[in-house]
């Protein structure tokens, strides 16, 4: 029979053990990503376009097609993300319409983006095709703003939420309108929150792939306007390694990726630290 | 500004002040119609998530239905054979391909995932915590096709490793490749890891500190006290991770498609290839059309009911833990 000390240092030794696998899995992965894919990144890998369904050459039209795509998709999914979040937080009380939209809210954060993709080709693929041009930029973007917005919606209501009420009645005392303090005073207060909500949107939209196989068209060719079909750097990384087999590019691209999203982790943290100054902190 | 009559208020008629004040009220009314119109932008704004997901639901259900219509949902849902050339579409073994790649994905992840959770609520440092709290956010983060190319060249080798090399006498050739249900589930348990630690600590750092103190006053090792105080009043919260994890894994569709060998056949042991709902969906629906593309509208259809349910499980257990904890 083991004593009491025994049996809570065991304990505990357990529960260290499986902390250390967490962290030694991520270590394990970006580790194991970056070692296969760093040697494939060049200049030449940057600016030169796919060949041979991608197995050769570089990554410079998924490069484009990434940035436009990411570019509109917030375009589209801030403002109306933050103009959702201001109204759900400063013009309106707790009361079904609300619950409503909030209950809307998670369902559309729980729906699988595989649906969402469904509906996204349904919608705005085949159904919208003389204003979208069927498979293409526009109509991915769409259906990639379906699937984060609820992202960034939860992430500016937290970052609004977070701003002291102090703050909205020391303007209102002022003699400033509702519209005004909001405008003036709650929005740049919560200004670093609702960034790293976008962010957390942006890495999302850059990643997610299982819808954008079904809307964004996955053209090798450098997309001109957002009426024409494109391709993203994780759908390249997908259709590379499931069609060709060729996994340097594959690794490459990954490479790419995870740099990508850890930046975008790096710059949120240093945001949230800034929000955290802001109001007063913790 | 209209200019105030040079005499004393006293002298001031009272309507003459009220004409003053209404005169006000309608200028600034005129210089700022943003106070009218912005609020109805906002509400608008935060009407678009109800009319998404009205829209996801109405033309999914709209492109599936005649599909189900003509088969009968029990014998789409039940049908043991996929064969989109012959009209015969029934989705079983991806039914059973997704609960069985769920389950096992949480037999592995769930343990691992509640036990980091009670290591950053509870024992880490506060260094370590903000460490280890960093690398899941990166976790969380990483694109499903990274993780499905991670799984592809490391984890699918080891299957194979394994299942020719330990239980070769046993197994058909078809589940020595390493592509399938073992392969899909170490990906899945990896991918919903984040999911389960940030809620589980969340509803252990939620229980009320008396709970713990009380224990401790009792004389009660740190140990013990977490597991028959702590986790017993996180344990809603838990399992609301636990829930939503599984949705996680359900929905999920590229890092299995690239490690789980995609048969449309009942699985015979964990070594077997397996094909998903959501997999079904993503590898079929670039080239459907017809009532094959229907088919998998349908497909749509069940896993966006199964999400929902789901879903409703999760809200029933958050909402239990709000009634719960003073």
């Amino acid at each position: 029979m083991m004593s009491m000390q025994a049996k809570e240092r065991l304990a505990k030794a357990v529960i260290w053990g499986a902390a250390l696998i967490t962290v030694c899995i991520l270590a394990l992965i970006i580790g194991y990503i970056l070692v296969q894919g760093i040697a494939k990144l060049s200049l030449s890998f940057f600016l030169e376009n796919p060949r041979r369904m991608g197995s050769e050459g570089g990554i410079f039209s998924p490069l484009i097609g990434t940035i436009y795509f990411t570019c509109l998709t917030m375009l589209l999914a801030a403002p109306v993300g933050i103009g959702a979040a201001v109204y759900l937080t400063e013009f309106t009380r707790e009361g079904p319409l609300v619950r409503v939209i909030r209950f809307a809210t998670d369902a559309l954060a729980g729906i699988p983006s595989i649906v969402i993709g469904l509906f996204g080709f349904a919608f705005f693929v085949v159904f919208l095709k003389p204003l979208t041009g069927g498979w293409s930029i526009l109509s991915g973007s769409l259906t990639a703003f379906c699937m984060i917005l609820p992202t960034v919606v939860r992430a500016s209501e937290e970052a609004i939420k977070a701003v002291p009420a102090a703050y909205r009645e020391g303007s209102l005392a002022l003699g400033a309108s509702k519209w005004q303090t909001v405008l003036w005073v709650v929005l740049p207060s919560a200004m670093p929150g609702i960034l790293t909500g976008v962010l957390l949107g942006v890495g999302r939209v850059i990643g997610e792939t299982a819808p954008l196989l079904l809307t964004l068209g996955g053209s090798l060719l450098i997309p001109r306007s957002i009426f024409q079909p494109a391709r993203t750097l994780s759908m390249h990384l997908y259709l590379v390694a499931m069609e060709t087999g060729e996994f340097s590019v594959a690794f490459g691209t990954a490479a790419v990726l995870v740099i990508v999203i850890l930046l975008l982790n790096l710059l949120s943290h240093t945001l949230m630290r800034r929000l955290m100054i802001r109001i007063g902190g913790r | 500004m209209r200019r105030l009559p040079a005499c004393s208020a006293d002298d001031m008629l009272y309507s003459d002040i009220q004409v003053l004040i209404a005169g006000r009220g309608r200028r600034e009314m005129a210089l700022q119609p943003q106070e009218k119109v912005f609020p109805l932008l906002l509400l608008i704004c935060a009407l678009t998530s109800i009319l998404v997901v009205i829209l996801v639901g109405v033309f999914v259900f709209l492109q599936g239905y005649p599909v189900l219509a003509k088969t009968g949902f029990f014998t789409f849902l039940l049908g043991r054979s996929w064969q989109p050339g012959q009209g015969v579409y029934g989705i079983l073994p991806m039914v059973v391909g997704t609960v069985v790649v769920t389950l096992l994905s949480l037999i592995i992840g769930v343990p691992l995932g509640i036990a980091t959770a009670i290591f950053l609520a509870e024992l880490a440092p506060e260094g370590a915590a903000a460490w280890t709290r960093r690398a899941i956010e990166l976790l969380a983060g990483i694109p499903s096709v990274v993780y499905g190319l991670f799984g592809m060249v490391t984890i699918v080798p080891l299957v194979r490793y394994i299942a020719s090399n330990w239980f070769g006498a046993w197994l058909s050739p078809e589940m020595k490749t390493g592509y399938g249900i073992l392969a899909a589930s170490l990906v899945l348990a990896i991918m919903i890891l984040p999911t389960i630690v940030s809620i589980s600590e969340d509803a252990l750092r939620a229980v009320p500190r008396e709970y713990k103190e009380g224990s401790f006053a009792l004389g009660v090792p740190h140990w013990q006290t977490i597991v028959h105080v702590l986790l017993p009043a996180a344990r809603s919260g838990i399992i609301a991770g636990v829930v939503l994890g599984m949705g996680r894994a359900i929905g999920e569709t590229m890092a299995i498609l690239m490690v789980a060998g995609n048969a449309p056949a009942l699985p015979r042991s964990i070594f077997s290839p397996v094909r998903t709902m959501s997999g079904n969906i993503g590898l079929e629906m670039g080239y459907a059309s017809g009532s094959h593309a229907q088919a998998l509208f349908a497909t749509g259809i069940v896993l966006f009911l199964v999400i929902m349910l789901l879903n409703g499980f999760a809200l029933l257990f958050t909402g239990r833990r709000a009634v719960r904890t003073p």
